[in-house]
């Protein structure tokens, strides 16, 4: 008898609930998404292959449940407290901060599906492939939106500010500023 | 000071991008997880040994 792979589903918590408030972009919607998303896990865990992504797995029923639940409430979910743009606004202070906040206000001013795509490919460190297969899309199409995605952010930080090398690199001092450096 | 190319997509930014939004989800993804979580978790674990033993 193997292991039961419903144990593993605790390891995944962190990363469903930060794919969740990338989609719905409010922390207690997030937060009931992810609940969904275990009841439905736990209850079809038969329909998991043992060996395979089970992240990936997650991401898919955590994705449909979230596009199922939009097209039954036919309203977007758009208030925005819980965005990755808040969240880590909140974080402590720093100088990195403002441009931190500018980093992530462009990111959410990608389109659904291409803020999708970078989540997963840039971000949770999908393939391509294993994001063509959450989203249920072609995998020319995740690289397109991927492409797109990033094209977008640097274009609108540009706008915002000229310097996107600058702007990144402050990104990444204030999101570090919880392990000062001295 | 760098300067970039903005007119097409430099490999360095695209690294730059996905370096920082990876920073970004890891944190939300290892912020503290509400007990709710490990609570259902625990009542479905529940619910399972109660079916097994009803058998």
């Amino acid at each position: 008898m193997t292991a039961d792979p419903r144990e593993e589903l605790t390891e995944h918590l962190g990363a469903l609930r930060a794919f969740a408030l990338s989609l719905t972009r409010n922390s207690a919607a997030a937060d009931d998404l992810v609940q969904d998303t275990l009841i439905k896990a736990w209850t079809n865990i038969e329909k998991f292959k043992p060996g395979s992504n089970m992240r990936a797995w997650l991401f898919t029923i955590l994705r449909n449940t979230f596009y199922s639940l939009r097209r039954k409430r036919k309203r977007e979910v758009e208030d925005a407290d819980g965005s990755l743009a808040l969240a880590l606004a909140s974080k402590p202070d720093h100088d990195g901060r403002l441009n931190m906040r500018d980093f992530m206000q462009a990111f959410d001013q990608l389109p659904d599906s291409q803020r999708e795509a970078l989540t997963l490919v840039g971000a949770g460190g999908f393939s391509y492939e294993e994001a063509a297969e959450t989203c249920g899309v072609a995998v020319g199409t995740i690289k397109s939106r991927v492409g797109r995605a990033r094209a977008s952010l640097v274009n609108l930080l540009h706008l915002k500010d000229g310097e996107t090398l600058e702007l990144t690199d402050s990104v990444t001092a204030g999101i570090l500023s919880k392990h000062p450096a001295a | 000071m760098a300067k970039l190319e903005h007119n097409h997509q430099a490999p360095l930014t695209a690294d730059r991008i996905d370096r920082n939004l990876k920073k970004a989800f890891h944190e939300l993804a290892t912020e503290p997880l509400p007990d709710r979580f490990s609570d259902l978790l625990d009542q479905l674990r529940k619910a399972d040994l109660q079916k097994k033993d009803m058998r």
